[in-house]
């Protein structure tokens, strides 16, 4: 698949080139790239927000790309939480934002009601204290789990959060990060989440894609990607600190994995490393 | 007056008035911060830290106590437009702080409104851009720029008000890695070559850990205080006010636990790497 903004004018730029990609039902994906090297632009190709200057794509067996698909039926099942997703609430009250797209897909108020409730939850907001009060009121965190509400209550089968924590405190993020865990965990859905934070996107996904340049650089479980550490540096990216401690160990001549990225991992590899020398 | 002291902040209280209820934003707050320190101030959301921020430059003032900048109270309305002068602001969103479609016009526009002559404000932008490392772009148009750029920006249009103090609201917020890095860059090179002293508000752990001093805000109160090594160092308190730990630190107290003889307030991966070498060599 290519994208090419504005071709044939002297703005031409390949945003992306020859992307190939397969993401399996039920994979938790973390995309991750330099700004400007495609993310946001392969993602919006996913729920067909944009259309690829040549290649095709499938949802779930279905050809978005052919002429004649109904776009409505895809972007139901692909859900795209977009980069600040707060700035697009528009309602009076939290209920009606909420309610704003399974009205739009035509379901009885019983069935409204309902999903709004259970989205609610799933965000963890309280459906009685919230649902009246303006989205407006809210504080920035209970804002966005608002908006991401809104996407949820539409039932996608496939979510994808641009950068959903951007700009949140510790606390706010790890709130949205836990949930978006449960998303995957308990509900089934397929996940793709575009983050800068290694730290996070090591922790929570089964398996990276790096984007560079409009293509793809890189893509494997979290540890295999990190291990390579000097090509991620070179596309602008950071590793974990703790990958990046396992590499400089490894430089002054000892041997230690350089798949790990996180404290608990880092702890039990070197006290093995510390220990092996007692008995050696 | 001390005048080594840059901002003393006495006793300030703080109330926010809404239309039911009010709310208690500042809560006795004592804060000195002299000439030429960089001083980072976390907490999270709601704990009251922009809320101080803006209490620095009087576009807040005081309910209760006083806010003194370089001496000079926030409260007497004649003060307000050289506190302002003094301390120069730079906030979390690039783009609502562009105000100009050049760059070289957009960082003139602070000095062209303090009304300085048109040559001291050419050789002030220069001197900007410079400063922040954007001297090629100063006939750009700002929204071709990216987000790290646009922040430098906004930072040498407060530099050309030629501030003696800049406080920075969450500026890396909304950038990516690379951009985050060439602000905090931007903002140590004030702080070392130019002497400007720098308050830094942050929810990003490793930026603290590069400042002279850290005050951590919780629920409208100073809760902590010290240099960084001093606050990074009280792992379980910082988790338990929802604040991330650098690895590096949080790491070394894990291998505390497991007797290891590590200090536990090491901040950095080099810092480890040393001590891991001395422990491996020593066994």
């Amino acid at each position: 698949m290519n994208h090419i903004y504005n071709p044939g004018s002297p703005f031409q730029t390949n945003a992306l080139e020859n992307i190939n990609l397969e993401i399996e039902t039920g994979e938790f994906i973390g995309l991750i790239g330099h700004t400007g090297s495609g993310k946001s632009t392969l993602v919006q190709h996913l729920n067909g927000l944009l259309k690829p200057t040549s290649g095709r794509i499938w949802v779930a067996g279905e050809e978005i790309t052919s002429p004649g698909t109904k776009m409505k039926q895809i972007r139901k099942k692909v859900g795209l939480v977009f980069q600040y997703p707060e700035h697009q609430l528009f309602e009076e009250t939290v209920y009606k934002d909420i309610s704003f797209g399974p009205m739009n897909l035509g379901l009885t108020d019983t069935e409204v009601a309902y999903r709004v409730k259970e989205a609610m939850e799933l965000v963890k907001l309280s459906y009685d204290d919230l649902k009246d009060r303006s989205p407006f009121d809210l504080s920035g965190g209970q804002r966005r789990r608002v908006a991401i509400a809104g996407v949820l209550a539409m039932k996608p089968e496939i979510l994808i959060l641009d950068e959903p924590t951007a700009s949140l405190d510790p606390r706010g993020r790890d709130e949205i990060l836990e949930q978006i865990k449960i998303f995957h965990q308990e509900f089934g859905l397929t996940i793709i989440l575009v983050s800068h934070s290694m730290e996070d996107i090591g922790r929570l996904v089964n398996r990276i894609i790096v984007m560079d340049g409009g293509k793809i650089a890189l893509t494997g479980k979290p540890g295999e990607v990190f291990a390579r550490s000097s090509e991620l540096e070179k596309m602008g990216l950071g590793v974990p600190q703790i990958t990046t401690l396992m590499k400089k160990l490894n430089e002054k001549g000892y041997q230690l994995p350089e798949d790990l990225f996180t404290v608990q991992d880092a702890r039990k590899a070197i006290m093995s490393w510390l220990r092996g020398n007692n008995h050696a | 007056m001390d005048n080594q002291h840059m901002i003393n902040v006495e006793g300030l209280t703080f109330v926010y008035k809404g239309h039911d209820s009010d709310l208690l934003a500042l809560d006795h707050i004592e804060l000195t911060i002299k000439e030429g320190e960089h001083v980072v101030i976390i907490g999270h959301n709601g704990s009251g830290k922009s809320t101080l921020a803006k209490q620095l430059n009087a576009l807040l003032l005081p309910t209760e106590g006083k806010v003194l900048i370089k001496g000079m109270d926030t409260k007497i309305e004649d003060n307000t437009w050289k506190i302002r002068q003094t301390a120069g602001m730079v906030f979390q969103n690039p783009d609502n702080q562009i105000v100009a479609t050049i760059v070289e016009e957009d960082v003139a526009f602070g000095p062209e409104n303090l009304g300085i002559e048109p040559l001291e404000i050419r050789k002030r932008v220069d001197e900007s851009l410079l400063a922040v490392d954007m001297a090629e772009f100063a006939q750009k148009a700002p929204h071709l720029l990216s987000g790290g750029q646009k922040q430098r920006i906004a930072i040498a249009g407060v530099i050309a008000m030629k501030p003696d103090c800049i406080i920075f609201d969450e500026p890396t917020a909304m950038l990516d890695p690379s951009g985050r890095r060439e602000v905090i860059k931007t903002m140590q090179k004030l702080n070392h070559e130019e002497g400007i002293t720098i308050v830094h508000i942050t929810h990003f752990m490793e930026e603290a850990v590069e400042a002279g001093r850290v005050v951590v805000m919780e629920d409208a109160k100073k809760v902590m205080e010290g240099t960084p090594r001093e606050i990074f160092s009280r792992v379980s308190e910082l988790k338990q006010l929802g604040l991330d730990v650098p690895q590096m630190t949080e790491l070394a107290q894990e291998l505390r636990n497991e007797g290891i003889d590590i200090p536990q307030d090491l901040l950095t991966v080099e810092e480890m790497v040393n001590n891991l070498c001395r422990l491996k060599s020593n066994n």
